[in-house]
């Protein structure tokens, strides 16, 4: 069996004058000239594999070739350091189709990580972005950061530092987020004016908020929605934000574990929500003004089924707070609602939810008249068959 | 042994090639390498120059300027377009012009410093069957030959307002950053609206394009701005610097933004538009453009950083444009 396996491999590889190739690039002098070329000079099917060690970069690196796999020694051994970074706005961004991205980390860019824009069928695999010096606002935006694309898997991945979000999906559908970790940035995951997304198993900690979901006016692309949310660990998000002021995420509250605004259809189910001082989960409004005829600011169909949950409200970042939990005997109810939207919301009934009561979208926690709240009963509006990246992406992990 | 000849009949052809031009005037661009399928090591294989230190273009290659350029550290640039023998551009409205497969655009860098000329690199667009293909060359420091530099280059380099700076040279695919529209690489530069009519007259003349494309409004020449509307000067050098990425189907489409001549909404013009995937980018400004504000406005927050992840454009910027600025502040402040 073992030799006929062999023999087929040799003969698909005689068969094929244009077998895929692999650059190898090394770390060391000229690193970066010699990893650029590689990435210009890959043709399609093509495999650049980097060596262990530390790569030096200076500028942005690019790929725009579909159907490439770079590939490091592992995210550990494999460092592209951006230290030196003097211009680009991320440290590799990806405009072709198809590609994998595994086993390499990038270190302090001075902008997003690795962008990847109008990419479809992307793989994001055991790939680290880190800003070494920790939560600063001086870090870059964007860990991993795919936009405008369709089918894009995220997996194994590690995250941390990023003054917006660690990892961030935008404009796009057909998306899975799993297995990775979102540490010490000021959003740890966030589905934004996306759909089809399944975020689960991931590890989201210490950052100021864990798992958003939401949509924005003005953008090429919304409407986003049904996006289901289960089984990560969302746990101490309780890092102050340190967004700079401008960006839509400088106002989340420290202490966050799952907010989702605007959208349509979000299942939120069997996480560990834990000691997230602000709200376990949070389902609100878009609580801006806007002008966009298009844009629905309120959240519809959003349903919290089970999820473990302990230790989440004591220090909400809220006026009135300390009253608040007071009020509450301790500690905020897990789910917390504004008050806005027809059918925004269904809750299963082992999640218990308090409600700010506003009347009318724009209103702040100032308007707000807080009291437990009473939902409806929990009703799951997500196509499940519909969420997440295709199968065969899956098969590129091996 | 085959390796040394070769390189010795290499140099005896480039000596013979250099005699070749001098003894002929008349020496025309090598057609074939321009829509062949590869990318020549150095740019004298297109043809393009009978002194290419000089920058004098053989005959067909044809000289041209905009009326608003773009903005790259102050650096001189050397533009030319070539239309192969027997065809013509087609004048498309107010836009690009149509240029033909075949046709090559080509853009020269120079700083001049001590009072001579340095060239530093030479971009190309040729248009091939499959589209447009970008190759950027870099000028050797005997500025014989400018040799491919597929993965960009860093130079040092002093621009016209005395500032030291290592001016980069885009890799390849940050050419496409740029150049690129719903997945095509594209010209931006030659757009009859920043084009000079006598010039757009005399390509005609010269059989070059099919006729004089209709142009209501004219980018305002740059040197001659004080003379022009300050929304104008504004918009068209908003439209030259930013419009390229900052509209719909090129790099920065997600962020809603459009900077384009034509585009009259405001909201997508940056007044009161809050930014998306700004990041740090935004500072602790909460809008793009805020009326009456450019102290308070992202868009000249940024045009004035030269900060990584800060700085706008991302790409070929070194030195802040402080003509651009002013431009841009003059505008936001009459709004």
């Amino acid at each position: 069996m073992r030799m006929t396996c062999l023999a087929a491999l040799a003969l698909a590889g005689a068969a094929s004058p244009l077998a895929a190739a692999t650059h190898e690039v090394a770390a060391g002098d000229g690193a970066q000239t010699r990893l650029q070329e590689a990435l210009i000079l890959a043709q399609p099917g093509d495999e650049v594999v980097l060596g262990a060690g530390r790569f030096a970069i200076g500028d942005g690196l690019s790929l725009d070739v579909d159907r490439v796999t770079v590939r490091g020694a592992g995210m550990d051994a494999t460092i592209l350091d951006f230290t030196g970074q003097a211009g680009s706005g991320e440290g590799l961004l990806v405009t072709s189709d198809g590609v994998t991205l595994r086993d390499f980390a990038i270190e302090n860019p001075k902008g997003d990580g690795i962008k990847s824009k109008g990419a479809d069928d992307i793989v994001y695999h055991r790939v680290r972005v880190t800003w070494t010096g920790g939560p600063l606002a001086t870090n870059g935006a964007y860990g991993i950061y795919p936009v405008e694309s369709t089918n894009v898997l995220i997996d194994g991945v590690q995250v941390s530092g990023a003054s917006d979000a660690g990892i961030y999906v935008g404009q796009s559908r057909k998306i899975t987020v799993r297995n990775s970790v979102a540490q010490a940035n000021v959003a740890g995951i966030e589905i934004e004016n996306s759909r089809d997304a399944l975020v689960e198993a991931n590890l989201v900690t210490r950052n100021t908020g864990g798992i958003l979901v939401f949509d924005l006016p003005s953008l090429p692309v919304m409407g986003g929605g049904n996006v289901l949310v289960r089984d990560n660990l969302v746990v101490d998000n309780d890092t102050p934000n340190f967004a700079p002021p401008g960006n839509i995420v400088a106002g989340v509250r420290r202490g966050t574990g799952i907010m989702v605004m605007a959208n349509d259809a979000v299942t939120v189910e069997q996480n560990t929500i834990m000691g997230n001082p602000t709200s376990g989960v949070m389902v609100v409004a878009y609580p801006l003004a806007f002008e966009d005829a298009r844009y629905n600011p309120y959240p519809r169909k959003v349903a919290i089924g089970p999820n473990r949950v302990s230790g989440n409200g004591t220090e909400p970042q809220i006026g009135g707070g300390d009253q608040l939990v007071a009020a509450f005997g301790g500690a905020l109810p897990p789910v917390m609602w504004d008050g806005l939207g027809e059918g925004a919301i269904t809750v299963h009934p082992s999640m218990t939810g308090w409600t700010l009561a506003l009347t009318a979208q724009g209103q702040g926690p100032d308007d707000a008249t807080p009291a437990p709240a009473t939902f409806a009963a929990y009703v799951d509006a997500v196509d499940r068959g519909a969420v997440g990246s295709s199968p065969e992406l899956d098969a590129r992990l091996k | 042994m085959i390796r040394p000849v070769a390189i010795l009949l290499a140099g005896a052809l480039a000596f013979a090639g250099a005699l070749a031009v001098r003894a002929q005037p008349t020496a025309t661009v090598d057609a074939a390498t321009v829509v062949a399928d590869g990318m020549p090591r150095n740019l004298s294989a297109f043809g393009f120059f009978a002194d290419g230190s000089g920058q004098v273009p053989v005959r067909g290659v044809v000289p041209y300027r905009l009326n608003t350029p773009l903005y790259s550290d102050g650096a001189e640039k050397l533009r030319f377009v070539y239309v192969p023998p027997g065809q013509q551009a087609k004048a498309g409205g107010e836009g690009l012009l149509d240029l033909p497969v075949g046709s090559a655009l080509i853009k020269t860098f120079a700083f001049t410093e001590g009072g001579k000329r340095r060239l530093i690199e030479t971009r190309l667009l040729l248009h091939r069957a499959e589209g447009w293909v970008a190759l950027p060359y870099l000028w050797n420091a005997e500025q014989t030959e400018a040799t491919l530099a597929l993965a960009g280059a860093r130079v040092a380099a002093i621009t016209p307002a005395g500032e030291a700076i290592d001016y980069r040279v885009p890799n390849k695919n940050q050419c496409k950053e740029c150049h690129g529209l719903n997945g095509a690489v594209v010209p931006i530069g030659p757009k009859a609206r920043n084009l000079s009519r006598s010039w757009l007259a005399d390509f005609a003349d010269a059989g070059h394009l099919d006729k004089v494309p209709d142009v209501s409004m004219s980018l305002p020449v740059w040197e001659a701005r004080n003379a022009a509307p300050v929304e104008a000067v504004a918009r068209a050098y908003l439209d030259v610097n930013c419009a390229h990425c900052h509209r719909p189907g090129a790099t920065a489409s997600n962020s809603g933004l459009d900077l384009r001549w034509e585009q009259g909404d405001p909201k997508a013009l940056g007044v009161m538009k809050r930014p998306v995937a700004a990041g740090r980018g935004a500072g602790a400004h909460l809008f793009d453009v805020v009326p009456g504000k450019p102290g308070e406005s992202i868009m000249t927050y940024r045009m004035k950083s030269l900060e990584g992840g800060v700085a706008m454009p991302e790409l070929g910027k070194s030195t802040v444009d402080r003509e651009g600025v002013e431009a841009v502040e003059r505008w936001i402040a009459g709004l």
